[in-house]
């Protein structure tokens, strides 16, 4: 992919809830969002807390609905609006176009790390034998114990959990990466495994878009900055 | 045909009990491979929806279309009773909240697995027998156990026993109706585990009627919301529960009990 | 084989009234047009309990005409209670001639055995059942099973036979054997050891099954294809004895254990009396007999009183 093509496009997208259980309270939550993730670069969202960064992510990722504007993703079929698509076309680009690190692992009962870790890489179709050795890697770069491999990451600490959650998010071949405070509960070293990975991904083409509250390591991703307080005059006006 | 054509397509599907609404107006389509979550509480309709989807009632108006193994599409309301018999045991399964009522209580779990093989022609002993064997293994029953009735088994080993009895003729579509309801939690936790396994492993598609919010996100890629027989809110699973957008789906998931 | 007689007054000719028998032969009609189909009728009260054979008797009364001859067996016997019983019973209200022997007989009414002297056409063969639905045990609801005959939805008779064999390593059913008829219709043949099943495949006698509590006639038209049930690896076996019958030395028949004293003492005697009798007079010993009278030859066939007073 040529680095200047964005592999995604925000175009003046708006988004609040509205709270029907409190009399129909709308709240805001961003308005006249536009920015670019162009392959090979990582785009980190600044501003403090509150100001929608992460719910601009998961309105890329699908997870939230979006009130207005587009949110064009360059899936190999061509490009994909997340805020209109079928269900169906958002799980496509789910398996093969992007990849998702969540901020808190969603732990389903009872499956083994590995298993939990080469779950992307077997839906997009990857071999099982190179999804394992894949995913071995990840764990053992992320400094997960290999004895705990086997077991369910339900009973781990947080620390190993986001661990987990890392090489999950990382061991599909995607186009754009998606990462909500990968490192926020990871020690120094672990820190700069991810750095690593993000910049190998950097490397391999892939476009980032990411949230970073460590000031040096997001100073150490980041291509670009897109401080999402620019969106908040139009937040006051909503 | 084409690979992503729907397997089973609901187009305007409603049911009146006589004045009282059953469910109107839900259209869908399902293809291999997905699962989709009905949501709502008791009286909402979706029982009276999965009925109609498995052609056990007839729906009041609109169809249900089916793409069979041959390729064709039928409207289920144009099988004969012999063709809707012979789609619920090979390519359909249908999984009941009470074990109870999808077992033969009075036969080992061994000829619970093999009858619908029998029922489609094996005449084999040895090799029902092998294939039942293989399924209890795949469904987490201990072999051994092979003859011994359902009566033994606990409630989660009943409904493993269940699933592996509609599982075994390698069906494409599989109803659900409440399959975690009445289990522990941890039993629920194990079956979910295991129904996901199988789903993703024989590319099922999967209609499954609950009341439990955590089934559907653990089991579904999307979800429907019912309220007084109509969909309410519809869409990926993830999105309708984290960013739901109707007041009832917003109540609904509201409720749910934090542990 | 005792003469015809006049039918005792005030009965109608064999019991039954001429619009009950008449009801009675069109259910017949529709059984032999539908072979192994069990056809509703309006059984009748019969002057005796259920179980003692009101259905046979009603699908007998029915079919018997001033000429026929008519043979009773129950469990192969002729000098039953039973058989007695209901030789008496039409020789009373029909008059007709009676036997033992089966090769004589026109109509043989049976309680749970075949005859061992091969049928021939020409002659009708009359069951008496208790339970005509073979799936019974396994759907109790009579609406389901209706529909399991009209679609040969079956697998779950195979499903009780697996079952047979996961609990005791073969096919423990000796009696009442379910069969296929023509490939269409799973029958239920009464509970008849399943030695005699392979007796109904292809027989040139007309066979029909009568069950009066349960209100249903079925029938085999001479010449029906009939199989038992079985998987392939467990292919259906009739019954073998090790011991020839202790009477007649038989080695073909179906044998009854019989308890000679309380030390333990048994042996096996055909249980078709008119067989072992009929091999009798033709000179044939079992062991018992040759140990009782070696010197052999024909002895006489005991006499039945026919005529109750």
């Amino acid at each position: 992919m040529n680095p200047a093509d964005p592999v995604l496009e925000v175009r003046d997208v708006a988004k609040s809830f509205t709270m029907h259980l409190r009399g129909g309270l709308t709240i805001p939550v961003v308005a006249g969002v536009g920015f670019d993730v162009c392959a090979g670069e990582c785009v980190v969202l600044g501003g403090p807390s509150g100001a929608g960064k992460s719910s601009l992510l998961k309105m890329v990722w699908g997870n939230y609905g979006v009130d207005a504007g587009s949110i064009r993703i360059a899936s190999p079929d061509g490009p994909v609006d997340v805020a209109t698509a079928e269900p169906r076309a958002v799980l496509k680009l789910r398996r093969g176009t992007m990849g998702y690190v969540s901020q808190f692992l969603r732990v389903v009962p009872r499956v083994a790390t590995l298993d939990v870790v080469m779950e992307p890489a077997l839906a997009q179709g990857t071999d099982p034998a190179v999804a394992r050795e894949r995913a071995q890697a990840l764990l053992t770069r992320l400094n997960v114990p290999e004895r705990l491999w086997s077991l369910p990451p339900a009973t781990f600490s947080g620390g190993e959990q986001q661990r987990v959650n890392i090489a999950r998010g990382m061991i599909a071949e995607v186009r754009l990466l998606l990462l909500d405070e990968p490192t926020a509960s990871l020690d120094a070293t672990n820190r700069a495994a991810v750095i690593e990975l993000i910049d190998a991904k950097k490397a391999a083409g892939v476009g980032l878009l990411g949230i970073f509250h460590d000031a040096d390591v997001r100073d150490r991703v980041a291509t670009r900055i897109v401080d999402v307080t620019g969106f908040a005059g139009a937040r006051a006006a909503a | 045909m084409t690979a992503t054509a729907p397997l089973l397509e609901a187009r305007g599907l409603a049911k009146w009990y006589g004045d009282r609404l059953g469910c109107r107006d839900v259209s869908f389509d399902i293809r291999e491979g997905e699962v989709l979550a009905v949501v709502g509480e008791s009286g909402s309709g979706k029982s009276t929806l999965l009925s109609m989807l498995s052609g056990r009632l007839a729906p009041s108006a609109g169809s249900v279309v089916y793409r069979l193994r041959d390729g064709s599409t039928r409207d289920l309301a144009d099988l004969s009773e012999a063709e809707r018999r012979h789609l619920f045991r090979t390519d359909w399964g249908f999984v009941h909240q009470d074990a109870r009522d999808g077992l033969r209580m009075g036969v080992s779990a061994g000829g619970n697995v093999g009858e619908r093989l029998m029922a489609v022609g094996a005449r084999h002993y040895g090799e029902i027998r092998a294939k039942a064997a293989d399924w209890l293994d795949r469904v987490e029953i201990d072999v051994s156990r092979i003859d011994e009735k359902p009566t033994a088994f606990s409630g989660g080993m009943r409904q493993r026993l269940q699933i592996a009895r509609n599982l075994v003729t390698a069906p494409r579509l599989v109803f659900m109706d409440e399959p975690t309801g009445g289990l522990d939690v941890s039993v629920q936790a194990r079956l979910l585990d295991l129904l996901r396994r199988l789903v993703a492993d024989m590319g099922l598609a999967v209609v499954v009627v609950t009341h439990d919010l955590a089934v559907a996100r653990l089991l579904s890629d999307r979800i429907m919301v019912m309220r007084g027989g109509r969909v309410i809110e519809a869409g990926l699973t993830d999105r309708v529960l984290d960013d739901p957008r109707e007041a009832y789906t917003q109540l609904l998931v509201a409720s749910i009990l934090q542990p | 084989m005792t003469a015809p007689i006049a039918p005792t007054q005030g009965y109608a000719f064999a019991y039954l009234d001429e619009q009950t028998k008449r009801m009675i032969r069109r259910a017949i009609l529709k059984a032999v047009a539908i072979p192994g189909h069990q056809v509703p009728f309006a059984s009748r009260d019969m002057p005796m309990p259920y179980g003692w054979g009101t259905g046979g008797i009603q699908v007998t009364a029915a079919i018997l005409g001033p000429s026929d001859v008519l043979k009773v067996i129950d469990q192969g016997a002729d000098d039953t209670t039973n058989a007695v019983s209901i030789r008496a019973f039409f020789r009373k209200t029909a008059g007709v001639a009676t036997t033992t022997r089966t090769a004589e007989a026109t109509v043989i009414q049976t309680r749970h055995r075949i005859p061992e002297t091969p049928l021939r056409a020409g002659q009708t063969l009359v069951y008496q059942v208790p339970i005509p639905e073979p799936l019974r045990f396994l759907e109790p609801r009579e609406t389901e099973t209706r529909v399991m005959h009209a679609l040969a939805d079956y697998g779950l008779m195979h499903v009780k036979l697996y079952e047979d064999i996961a609990e005791h390593g073969h096919i423990a059913k000796t009696y009442a054997y379910p069969v296929r008829v023509e490939g269409r219709y799973v029958m239920d043949p009464s509970p008849i050891p399943k030695f005699d099943n392979p007796k109904m495949h292809m027989s040139p006698a007309l066979q029909l099954f009568g069950a009066g509590r349960e209100k249903r006639i079925y029938a085999l038209p001479p010449f029906t294809k009939v199989e038992s049930l079985d998987f392939d690896d467990h292919p259906f076996e009739p019954t073998r004895f090790d011991a020839p019958c202790a009477l007649c030395g038989a080695t073909d028949g179906y044998l009854d254990e019989v308890v000679t004293d309380d030390r333990g003492g048994r042996m096996f005697v055909c249980s078709d009396t008119d067989h072992c009798e009929t091999r009798r007079e033709a000179g044939h010993r079992g062991a018992l007999l040759a140990a009782e009278d070696p010197a052999g030859g024909a002895t006489a066939r005991p006499e039945i009183a026919e005529d109750l007073p």
